[in-house]
Order: C-alpha cells, then structure tokens, then sequence
C-alpha cells in the first residue's frame, strides 16, 4: 500500500478483480501485483482472461467487482485517458496505430496529456507554443530512433512493415511518459530474430528509462528469458506465480497448457 | 471487426509514383518558401478585388455575365464557404457525421433576432447599434451580435454534443439529423413560449439590424467603412463576408496542425487506441462540435442581417445535406478542397444551372420553357454519386484522406461504427 510520500514497493496492486460478461467469468477474484522496475509476464492458454485482464487495468473495462491501485491511486472505473495520464501506457494484441497519420504524428498524439497547447493558444501560435511544439517533435524524432524507426518519420504508419508497426506502437506508449508499459503480445508475428531484437529492446527500456513492463506473451523464450515474475491465468483464475522456472514446473501450469493426460 | 492490420505488404513503391507531380510539387515549394505567403495573398487579394475584375471591368463578360456571379450570388457562395469549413471540422477532421449542421446556421440567425431586431419590442436595450433611429427592441452592434452568434451556437453545441457525441457512426448521424429538424421546430413554435414570443412563429423576423461602423469610425476611416450597410451598396457585404470566411480558414488551418487537430484525426481512426494514448474522446469530439457551431453562428447572423428576414422554414434539411456534399465533393479534411467544393456547389444551387439550363434553353428544337433549375436535386444526388464512383477522396483531397481511398482493403470506411 501506499507510504506516505506517494511512492509505492508496487506499481500497480490488482485485489480481487473480478469482470463477469453476462453468465461468463472472464476474470475470477485475480489478486495481483507488479513490484516497481520489474518486468512480469502474464501467460495462459487463448481465452485465459489475459486480455480482459489487460484492459481492466488500462480502464477500457470496470472491473465487476474488486479494484486497482496504481502508484497509490485507485484507477478501477476511471476511462482509459486518465489512466494513461496517471502513466500507464499500453500496446494492442492486434495492432491499432492511427493507420492514416505518419509515424510522427502517431508519436505526437500520444502525447495529449503531456503537452499543454489549448485552443487559442493553437490558433495565435504564441512563441510559447511555438517551442512547445518543437519540443515535441524533437522529442517524437527521439523516441522513434530510440524504437528502432529512426528516418521513418514521415511514413503513413500503415505503410510500414509489420515489425516497424509493432516498433510504432512501442514508441507510441512510450511518449505518454509512462512508468508502467503493458505490452499485449508484442511479438506475435515476428521471426526468431526479430523477437530476440525485441526482448533486448524491452531489457533496455527498463535499464535507461527506469520503466515497470508488465507481458502477456505467448513466446516461452520471451517469458522465461526476461521475466522475473510469471503469472498464469486459466479460465480466468491465477493457476500460478512465481519466477519463471518455478512456474515452468508447476503441475497446474503444465496440466492447462497440455492437458491432464501430460501430468499423469 | 477491429482494424486487424496483420501482415500487410507496404506498398510505399507503388503510391510514391501514383503521387509523383504531387511529391515534385512539394519540392519546389519546399524549396521556395516565399510562396507559402505570396500565393494565399494574391489569392486574398483577388477575392478582395473581385468587384472590380470579376463583376465590373475586364472579366465581366465571363463572371458576371456568362457565370452570373453576382453580388448576391457571391455572397451566398461565401456563406456556403464558411459553412462547409465548419462542417467541415466535424467531419472531415474529427469523422462525426452530422446531418444536422443547420440547427446552428439557425441560431445564428436568431441570435440576430434575439439581440438586434424588435422582437422585443417592450425592451429598450441599445448599445453601440448603427440605425438610423433608436428603435424599440434589443439593438446591440451588429459586431457583438456576431460574436454572441458563435457563443450561443458553441454552447448549443456542447448541450446538445454531450448526449449524443458518445454515439458512433450511423446512430450519431441520426441524433444529428433529429436535431437538425427540431430546433427549426422549436423556431416555428417559439411564438408562445410560457406566454413569450420568441421567435415569432410562422410569421418569422424581418427588420433586422445591419453591420455598421456607426459615424465616429466612418469619419475616422475617411469615409471607407460605411455608418451602416444598406442593400442598395452590397460591396461592404462581400468585404464582410469574406473577411469572416477568412477568418475561418484562419482557424481551420492552424487547429489542423494543432495538438487538437492531431487528436481528432486519432480520434477518427480509432478511438480505443486514442484513448488509450491518453486523449479524452468525450471532451475532443465537444471541441469540434462546439468549433464547427460557432462557424455556424458566424454564418447565420451575417446571413439573416443579409436577407433581412429570418424564416424557420429557411432553415431545410436541404441545407444540411448540401453542405455535407460540399465538404465531400471537395474533399474531406482537405481546406482548399472544401473551399473549392463549396463554391462550386453553391454556384450551381444558386446560379449555375440557371444559366446553363438559360443556354440549353436558347438552342434550336429546345422549348423556351425549358428549366433544368427543376431537376437540382436529381443533378446533386447524380453528380454525388458520380463522385463517390470515381473520385470518392473529393475534388482536392488532403495526402491524408488519399492515402486512405489508396488503400482500398476493406479498413477504408468513411464512417467508423465498429468497435
């Protein structure tokens, strides 16, 4: 819980988060909790709750029941732009740029809730938002080179290839200034080597940028490789937790993904 | 049905050549940059100066004569311009259909009703008006009236923005259109309202105040700008006119490239990414309904004081359909298109299919009462139609909004109303 100054062991506390579509549980009384700088993966068989879960904490979905506390503040039932601004910032299963603006300007709007520029200011162009605005970009052209895009600035984001869009959608997350990234399977799709590159890229981003990532990842060499904490989830309960081996050995793990045949 | 991207081949090397004079265009400008203020000057100063080469002097054969763009024409196309740059922030910058847009065209005429007319004819408020005598009514200056306009028209478009902007695509499109045919509605039966006549009813409002400057500015000016406008000198109405339609390209150019301007183009591709980005949609989408009305308003009470005579049934459905067409015949999104769109359009609602039925009519083996003015709306829908089958990006489209129809894979829709 929260110390006096704000800052918290935990980046973000899940207490049991419960979401019910109709008859269907999709998330069951899931305790959950991400230290701060860590990486945690979030693993389980397809239609586990993962995404659901996901988007429970980024605001998209009110939780049922239950509640989420990131950086001290309670966030459950708070519309997904709040969220963001608090610094949580997230990356899509499927990926969903702003397929008809440039990859700068995808940059550029993510960074909504940290730049000020109102309405008359936008329209007088004073000399403060002037330098506002190039702040922003120079800022922008940064974070696309950080990302592994550097020159593809002006490209319309639904022309690059699909590795450079998953790069877009990271790079996007991250100019909202998050502490928080959470990454919805960011490398489906992408060739062994690409995912190497992208696993290394992640290990940098909380090594310089001092930032939490919280995984759902399907990539076993991804999880097991850079994780330090592994939560599984099966039909929407925690099965498991624990660092990667552990949870690798764990019958109840082996049993969801497998089947009952493979423990026996 | 989300946009699933999925593997897809760039197709960088075949639009790079679809667009090549585009992109050689862009380097030359690029590389003189004294022509991004000589050409909207000379452009400027050849709107300003159009009575004298357009309806009187060198060109008057052709505008004035053969185009028939004449005062009354030109100040309606003008009207249209602006109107369809309002419409135009709502849906060709930030998507949301709205079928509706004359409700603020309305108010903004009314408002000129309200605050310069003798509506009230009870009240005695006057301040700084320009008639000629202290009438009895409201009477403020034609230029706070403008501003009260676009204030009342923003807040109408909040009030009316806040229930409906969290629907999507289709259904909002129908809130809209059901707005659009209330509020002349309620102007039709305002005329007893709790015992008030406010709108006066079928009977509508003639006598309506006109800009002016009043004498001190006339005198101070050396007699340019008029004490007030009649309908007998229509020049200062063009001026007027065009200046607020510049004022309006003004503000659409520099919010399209504006933080705002950015979030509502996210916001029209795909809002659960925008507003995982940390946009707010509901407070975005108030933005550009509130900005698109105050366009309205401006329009309206320029056009009322114009007309001299606001009418609930002025206020069409018709209206709110043909400056959609403007906005789409021209090119979503793009300002130059819009511009263009609307001018073409209103020329041809307003004159030009006069003067071209006029010379279908003069030819031998045509009957002299021959009027394609009778088929308008056949020519529209025909020519929208045309339009959407070979051109659908719009006469100038923005890079945007063409890179869009480019595509041609299904993730092209106008209107979202997944997710």
């Amino acid at each position: 819980m929260a110390d006096s100054n704000g800052a918290t062991e935990n980046i973000l506390e899940a207490i049991q988060v419960r979401k019910e579509f109709g008859g269907l549980i999709a998330v069951n009384d899931v305790d959950f909790v991400i230290p701060r700088g860590s990486i945690v993966s979030l693993i389980g068989p397809n239609g586990a709750g993962k995404t659901t879960f996901f988007n429970i904490l980024t605001g998209v979905y009110k939780p049922t029941a239950g509640g989420v506390i990131f950086d001290g503040t309670p966030v459950s039932g708070l519309p997904p732009h709040k969220v963001t601004a608090l610094g949580m910032a997230r990356t899509f299963q499927n990926i969903r740029l702003f397929h008809n603006m440039t990859a700068l300007e995808n940059v550029l709007v993510a960074m909504h809730s940290r730049v000020k520029g109102g309405i008359w200011r936008s329209i007088f162009r004073t000399p403060a938002l002037k330098r506002e605005e190039q702040e922003a970009r120079d800022r922008a052209r940064e974070l696309l080179a950080f990302s592994g895009l550097p020159g593809r600035d002006d490209a319309f984001a639904k022309n690059l290839p699909y590795g450079d869009q998953r790069r877009l959608e990271v790079a996007r997350a991250l100019a909202s200034g998050p502490n928080l990234l959470l990454l919805d399977e960011p490398t489906a799709g992408m060739n062994p080597e690409e995912t190497a590159n992208f696993t290394e890229f992640v290990a940098k981003l909380r090594a310089e940028h001092d930032i939490t990532v919280l995984l759902i990842e399907h990539d076993m060499r991804v999880v097991m490789g850079i994780s330090d904490r592994v939560t599984v989830l099966d039909y929407g309960e925690k099965i498991a937790e624990g660092a990667p081996k552990e949870v690798q050995h764990d019958e109840r793990v082996i049993e969801a993904y497998l089947g009952s045949a493979a423990t026996s | 049905m989300s946009d699933q991207a999925g593997p897809q081949a760039p197709k960088v090397q075949d639009r790079s050549t679809v667009s090549s004079w585009r992109e050689s265009y862009r380097r030359y400008r690029r590389g003189h940059k004294w022509l991004n203020w000589a050409i909207p000057l000379a452009l400027v100063l050849l709107a300003f100066s159009y009575p004298w080469w357009g309806l009187e002097g060198p060109l008057a054969f052709i505008f004035n004569d053969g185009l028939g763009i004449d005062n009354d024409t030109l100040f309606n196309m003008s009207i249209y311009v602006m109107l369809a740059l309002g419409l135009n922030v709502v849906v060709g910058y930030a998507g949301l259909l709205d079928l509706g847009y004359v409700a603020f065209f309305a108010l903004g005429a009314y408002t000129l009703g309200w605050f310069g007319s003798g509506l009230f004819v009870n009240r005695d408020i006057h301040f700084l008006d320009t008639n000629a005598a202290r009438l009895p009514g409201i009477h403020l200056s034609f230029w706070v009236v403008v501003l009260l306009a676009g204030a009342i028209c923003a807040f109408a478009g909040v009030l009316i923005g806040w229930p409906t902007l969290r629907l999507r695509g289709d259904y909002l499109a129908i809130v809209t259109l059901g707005f659009g045919e209330i509020i002349p509605d309620i102007f039709r039966n305002g005329d007893d309202i709790g015992g008030h006549n406010l709108t006066n009813g079928v009977r509508g409002l003639t006598q309506l105040d006109r800009p002016g400057f009043g004498e001190n500015i006339h005198d101070a000016s050396g007699g340019i700008l008029p004490v007030r406008y009649t309908s007998l000198e229509l020049r200062p109405w063009y001026f007027t006119v065009l200046a607020m339609m510049l004022i309006t390209v003004f503000v659409n150019l520099r919010l399209r490239d504006s933080k705002m301007g950015r979030a509502w183009i996210a916001v029209r591709e795909d809002e659960v990414a925008a507003s995982a980005m940390g946009v707010p949609l509901m407070r975005t989408k108030l933005w550009a309904y509130a900005i698109g009305a105050i366009f309205g308003g401006f329009a309206g009470a320029i056009y009322g004081s114009f007309i001299n005579g606001i009418f609930p049934t002025s206020f069409s459905f018709q209206i709110s359909v043909i400056v959609l067409v403007m906005v789409i015949v021209g090119g979503m999104g793009n300002i130059w298109g819009v511009i263009a769109g609307a001018m073409l359009i209103s020329w041809l609602n307003f004159r030009g299919l006069d003067k071209i039925g006029e010379r279908i009519g003069s030819l031998p083996g045509v009957s002299d009462d021959f009027s394609i003015a009778k088929y308008k709306f056949g020519i529209f829908g025909a020519l929208l139609v045309i339009m959407m089958l070979f051109r659908p990006e719009g006469l100038i489209p923005s890079s945007r909004r063409k890179a869009e129809f480019a595509e041609g894979e299904g993730t092209a829709t106008l209107y979202d109303v997944r997710t």
